[in-house]
């Protein structure tokens, strides 16, 4: 079967949202994960922290070259998102390294973003 | 030393040990802003803990541990709580805790412009008005950008270290950057007497210090250093007897620290073999060459206009272009000088006290006073003020 990357998008909120916005959201996306799950359709997902934790890597002159980092998303229109991996590393340091390794860090731009880790109750 | 004082000559090393101790910006300043209030209740003027600056870090540390114990009872911090229980009180550890939180806060993930914010809040102590002050901003618009920084630290997993020696080259100008910020916020303080925050200037001092010791063969830190020392040595001549500020052609040179003006001289021959000068080095040659000079008329302008030229090859910006323009006045006279000052367009005060003052001297009154005027419109500190306010009512009286 054909696999496919879902990718959500969304207003970032200028104010922290009300405990009953926030319980709406996780009672809605709970929902949609049972479900996709038992269907057998969602293989793996993740919520990310907003585009302002965000790091920018980009790798000046191609393999091996000069590292540039910068604070925020990455904001260009000409370039389109071609791909992800999911890392674990140590810190944003270690992200950061591992991702200028991608090759394309070399011809593009690697926006590295942390991942939200729930309490585990919740 | 009353809470006051104990805050603002301590508060930065208090702070930054206990972000070591806990790993968590948010956390680090709650507990210290939680230990502050239970000083205002129990401390008097004549009855101050023995060491008010150790009673702060035991009394924030309580808290913070208090606060991470509640946490783990419902949720999956008990690791960290434990972890921290069972360590020893963090041990002094001075020098090292204030390099960890100055490359903190200048990691390449973080703008620079927050670095140098975040790092005036947390190592200075600077309240958020006046760091919107620094960057002519308002202050809702800084809080923001200092609540986004910190939680990016935290949320991205910044590490709370010093980088290992082979990253240092790279992660070096926005360090020296942000140490001459704090340095020149104490220097020039934002708001208040323009000699309120001298504290920053030390501090600024005993920072580029650390640099040099910590990187000691990189010119630049050294730059850093020399400049800080020469420019600092001459605050015993910047206040007449009614403690007014008095402007660097008034000054009485004998009040300077020429012990200091020399050790930057010094400071700067030894570099200079090194390799291409670099901007502090620069900024540094040009402090020295006004310290070095028996009387403002008697200084080498040819040499400081050269130096000036040279760095706005780098950073071509107002600030330099400005400096530049005042030292070519001395040089080639006022009308020169104006007319490197007709293309720059900034809100700058100086820009503008810099234009009144030349066309001051070319007689241009009624321009001088429009000058000053879009001068004042600008944030500035009290003293600045106050002069500039001066100078308005002696040019209107004549004009």
């Amino acid at each position: 079967m054909p696999r496919y990357a879902a990718l959500i998008y969304g207003e970032e909120p200028t104010s922290p949202p009300t405990d009953a916005e926030v319980g709406q959201v996780i009672a809605d996306y709970t929902e949609w994960g049972e479900k996709g799950e038992a269907a057998k359709v969602i293989l793996g997902g993740e919520a990310l922290h907003d585009t302002s934790t965000a790091t920018t890597v980009h790798v000046e002159g191609g393999k091996g070259g000069e590292i540039m980092t910068t604070d925020g998303p990455f904001a260009e229109t000409k370039e389109a998102l071609g791909g992800f991996y999911l890392l674990e590393a140590a810190d944003l340091d270690d992200a950061i390294k591992w991702a200028s390794q991608i090759p394309g860090a070399w011809y593009g731009h690697i926006e590295v973003r942390p991942i939200m880790e729930f309490d585990e109750e919740m | 030393m009353n809470l006051a004082e104990t805050l603002r000559i301590e508060g930065g090393r208090i702070l930054a040990t206990l972000i070591r101790y806990t790993g968590d910006f948010h956390l680090a300043e709650d507990a210290l802003q939680e230990a502050t209030v239970v000083a205002l209740e129990r401390w008097s003027d004549d009855d101050l803990p023995p060491n008010p600056g150790a009673w702060l870090m035991t009394t924030a540390r309580n808290k913070a541990l208090d606060r991470l114990r509640r946490e783990a009872k419902r949720s999956a911090k008990e690791e960290e709580a434990m972890r921290l229980l069972d360590e020893a009180p963090p041990p002094p550890d001075d020098r090292d805790d204030r390099l960890r939180l100055l490359f903190t806060c200048c990691h390449p993930a973080i703008a620079p412009v927050s670095q140098i914010a975040l790092a005036l809040r947390t190592i200075c102590g600077l309240s958020t008005d006046e760091i919107a002050r620094v960057f002519l901003v308002k202050t809702p618009t800084m809080a923001q950008r200092i609540s986004r920084t910190k939680a990016k630290i935290a949320d991205a997993h910044i590490a709370y270290r010093v980088p290992a020696d082979h990253e240092l080259p790279e992660r070096l100008v926005p360090v020296l950057v942000t140490v001459y910020a704090v340095f020149t916020a104490g220097h020039h303080a934002p708001t208040g007497r323009f000699d309120a925050r001298v504290d920053l200037a030390d501090e600024g001092i005993r920072l580029a210090r650390l640099l040099t010791e910590l990187m000691p063969d990189e010119p630049e830190c050294w730059g850093l250093l020399a400049l800080t020392l020469a420019t600092n040595a001459r605050r015993g001549g910047r206040l007449d007897e009614s403690g007014d500020m008095v402007l660097l052609a008034d000054q009485d040179r004998s009040r300077w620290d020429h012990a200091a003006i020399t050790e930057a001289d010094e400071i700067i021959d030894r570099q200079q073999s090194r390799r291409l000068a670099g901007p502090f080095q620069i900024q540094a040659a040009i402090a020295v060459l006004h310290g070095m000079a028996p009387s403002y008329a008697e200084t080498n302008w040819q040499e400081i206009s050269e130096l000036y030229r040279t760095l706005e090859a780098m950073q071509p910006t107002v600030v330099v272009r400005v400096n530049r323009a005042i030292a070519e006045a001395e040089l080639y006279g006022p009308e020169a000088a104006l007319i490197l000052l007709d293309d720059v367009d900034s809100d700058w005060h100086y820009l503008w006290v810099a234009r009144s003052d030349l066309q001051h001297r070319l007689g241009q009154t009624e321009g001088a006073s429009r000058s000053l005027h879009r001068a004042l419109a600008a944030e500035m500190n009290d003293s600045d003020r106050a002069l500039l306010e001066q100078r308005l009512a002696e040019l209107d009286a004549r004009g």
